[in-house]
């Protein structure tokens, strides 16, 4: 077996939930104009004030141009080709208020979430989106017990308005940047999370994105508040069909740590990644940030990047409340001809804040990617310390791995440190392990989660197991 | 046990092994010696299948079956081990997740279920102990850091956890002091059985003093050039292999 060719051939790829859902959706025409913000504002019954916001969002974004500074490459979008709202419609004769459609459960089964609370995964509460809209949201009832709030984003527009007016847009603003102002101006349906005053949320709060409809965007708000002393871990799991044509996911992730709340938000990332030879995928263009608003505050972002054909995303804290923490710990891996532009923003404003940023790029195939990340020290961000590790690992030659580190400091009694190493997973490696019985596959994998495991560990017992999965299933015939 | 004839060996289109011929039987020790260069690694590596060595003539087989048209994880699985000139490094794989992987990939191709991990623990700690090892080497990266010598006695601790029926050990005695030499020679002599066999790549002497071999083969310049009894390392210890090679310098010119 020639030995280059053998490295090459481990990057074969079988995406699990890549199945469409045969469902009747109601759809808006294709195109972007005011008329479908109009519309979209229009099926969710919202308040004029939520209307004007988005198309003051619209009106921003229209002067806008497409950042162009991230390390991927792909033809321009047609914004207009795209359809910015599908939502399944109910069966003849069910109305609002009645059970989910068999279809719709059955497909949450297939993807192992099952939505009825007697089969779900004990202390985990799933809000279902799909498409367009929330579909279901459970166990609201048991966290509505302890003051939670857990619900869609357009049930919280309606029965929580005062507390969503407050907190939309505060950390995100809408016109932050060319995708965030393009989700606040298309934005459909999320989830919506109150944690009140010293309370411990009592399950792991979860959303479920999935994309079915051809031809469609998905934009979706997550807005997580965490009021004083409170704590709550939030995970983010997502998949879509297997498709030729790429499609947008643009969303906006907002939390909010109040004085000495926490925050816990993890992600395992599965969006379609496209085929071999890089038909078709995800792009994944999302802005996620938090803001430590009050004193001793901590936010944690842990992300685990298996799919999309694009990712471009970099969850980022706001250190404001003084001996704040925030954290991003990430594993990104790219297969074939996907490209991950992917790190994080650390900014440091208030005094004696610490944040920690460790960083995985694992590229195989001919994926490229790239970590990219600023740590922003303020005047006046007295004892601020940050620590940055940023590891690279490469499987065979074709692939690519960056980093784009950016510092600055204006506060000189601030500590910060940078490290980086790129590895290679080797002919020898992998014979080493071959002459000890274990098949290249498992070598890999072992290598690989080897590499993973400061990450995993804190991710959530399920989620890690997950993820080891998914690593696994990505790198399955990266050798062979 | 294993049966080597005629093996022709290339890397890279360069044929290295040019006919090898070589008959170890079940219960013997045969050391395999030397010059730099000769080929030795090649036939360590060409037997347990390294990708990149091609086999271009010749058979091996081992315990009957062909030994050539397996994986290389099937010749692991099947009681063929491989003691590395040069362990690699697995950052991040602890050495205790190899040992179990390999053990039960081996349990597994036997049809025995899997080791618990409590009776992997007692087995693998109750092997330190004799390869006077410090116990925290397991929790660490695959030779991620190791000495030289750590790195030999962790080969060693290997093959005394997959009870192989074929050990080939290349210069496991490279590099060690004398203490260590001597334990790893007991971790050699504890695997001899009559029902095993082992090849016993070295330079030296001293290591054949403590693991007596039954034959003693010389390679040179990929040919296997004469075979004899122990007394032969003892001859090339006070000669050198010069009086050897000369004879297949003479050969080729021919
Ligand atoms: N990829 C290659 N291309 C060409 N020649 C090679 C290649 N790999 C090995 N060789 C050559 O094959 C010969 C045999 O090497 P080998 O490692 O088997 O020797 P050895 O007997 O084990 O030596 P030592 O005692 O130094 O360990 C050497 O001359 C070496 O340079
Ligand atoms: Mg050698």
């Amino acid at each position: 077996m020639n030995s280059k060719q053998s490295v090459e051939a481990l990057l074969a790829k079988e995406y699990r939930d890549g199945f469409v859902t045969p469902i009747d959706e109601d759809r808006v025409p294709p195109g972007l104009n005011e008329a479908v913000i109009r519309l979209i504002s229009e099926k969710k019954g919202e308040p004029d004030w939520l209307l004007a916001w988005r198309l003051a969002a619209f009106r921003h974004w229209q002067t806008m141009v497409e950042p162009t500074w991230a390390w991927v490459h792909y033809p321009p979008i047609d914004y207009q080709a795209i359809t910015y709202y599908s939502a399944p419609k109910r069966r003849a004769g069910t109305r609002s208020g009645d059970a989910i459609d068999p279809e719709l459960l059955r497909t949450y089964d297939k993807l192992g979430i099952p939505l009825a609370e007697r089969e779900a995964l004990a202390g985990v509460a799933v809000d279902a989106v799909f498409d367009s809209v929330s579909v279901a949201t459970t166990f609201k009832d048991r966290l509505a017990e302890e003051g939670i709030l857990f619900c869609s984003f357009s049930e919280a527009v309606r029965s929580h308005p005062e507390l969503v007016r407050r907190y939309l847009g505060s950390v995100v603003g809408p016109a932050d940047n060319f995708f965030a102002a393009l989700n606040a101006a298309v934005f459909t349906d999320g989830s919506f999370c109150y944690i009140p005053p010293k309370v411990r949320c009592p399950m792991e709060l979860s959303t479920y994105f999935r994309i079915n409809a051809a031809a469609t965007g998905q934009f979706e708000r997550t807005l997580i508040i965490a009021d004083r002393g409170s704590q709550v871990s939030y995970l983010e799991g997502c998949t879509a069909p297997m498709r030729d044509e790429n499609q947008l996911h643009a969303a906006v992730v907002e939390l909010i740590a109040e004085e000495e709340a926490r925050i816990k938000y993890s992600t395992v990332q599965n969006w379609y990644p496209g085929d071999a030879e890089g038909k078709g995928g995800i792009y994944n263009f999302v802005t996620k940030r938090g803001e430590c608003r009050g004193a001793r505050s901590r936010i944690s972002w842990t992300q685990v990047e298996t799919g999309s054909a694009i990712t471009w995303k970099y969850p980022s804290c706001i250190l404001r409340g003084d001996d704040s923490v925030g954290e991003f710990h990430s594993v990104a891996l790219t297969h074939h001809h996907q490209q991950a532009d992917t790190g994080t923003k650390m900014v440091h404003l208030g005094r004696n804040t610490r944040s920690t940023i460790l960083a995985k790029g694992i590229s195989a195939g001919r994926g490229q990617n790239s970590y990219r990340g600023l740590v922003k020290v303020a005047k006046g961000a007295t004892g601020a310390r940050n620590y940055s590790q940023c590891d690279s690992l490469l499987i065979g030659d074709t692939c690519g791995a960056h980093t784009f580190p950016y510092i600055e400091v204006k506060e000189p009694s601030a500590r910060v440190e940078h490290e980086a190493s790129t590895s290679k997973i080797g002919e020898d490696q992998l014979f080493y392990c071959q002459a000890r019985g274990i098949a290249p596959e498992e070598a890999v994998s072992m290598l690989v989660n080897g590499f993973c495991k400061e990450v995993f560990r804190e991710l959530p017992m399920e989620f890690a197991v997950e993820a080891r999965k998914l690593l696994g299933v990505s790198l399955e015939d990266a050798i062979g | 046990m294993l049966n080597i004839d005629n093996l022709q060996v290339a890397v890279s289109g360069n044929e290295i092994l040019h006919g090898i011929t070589l008959h170890l039987p079940a219960g013997e020790v045969h050391a395999l010696m030397g010059p730099n260069g000769s080929g030795k690694s090649t036939l360590a590596c060409a037997l347990a299948g390294k990708p990149g060595y091609q086999v271009t003539g010749g058979t091996a087989t081992f315990r009957g079956t062909d030994l050539l048209a397996q994986l290389p994880e099937a010749r692991a699985r099947a009681g063929l081990f491989l003691g590395f000139q040069y362990p690699v490094e697995l950052p991040g794989v602890s050495n205790a997740m190899l040992l179990k992987q390999a053990v039960n990939a081996r349990r597994r191709q036997r049809g025995e279920t899997e080791m618990d991990a409590m009776d992997f623990l007692v087995a693998v700690k109750e092997r330190m102990a004799f390869m006077e090892m410090d116990e925290t080497l397991l929790e660490r990266g695959v030779n991620e850091g190791f000495s030289g010598g750590e790195k030999k006695r962790n080969e060693i601790l290997q093959m005394l956890m997959l009870e192989p029926d074929l050990a080939i050990l290349d210069e496991t005695d490279s590099g060690l002091d004398i203490d260590a030499l001597q334990v790893v020679a007991r971790g050699i002599n504890h695997l001899r059985s009559p029902s095993r066999a082992v090849l016993l790549i070295t330079h030296y002497q001293r290591l054949l003093d403590h693991v007596a071999p039954d034959r003693v083969h010389v390679l040179a310049d990929g040919r296997i050039v004469r075979s004899g009894g122990p007394e032969l390392a003892k001859e090339l210890e006070a000669r050198g292999y010069g009086w050897l090679t000369g004879d297949v310098a003479g050969v080729e010119a021919r």
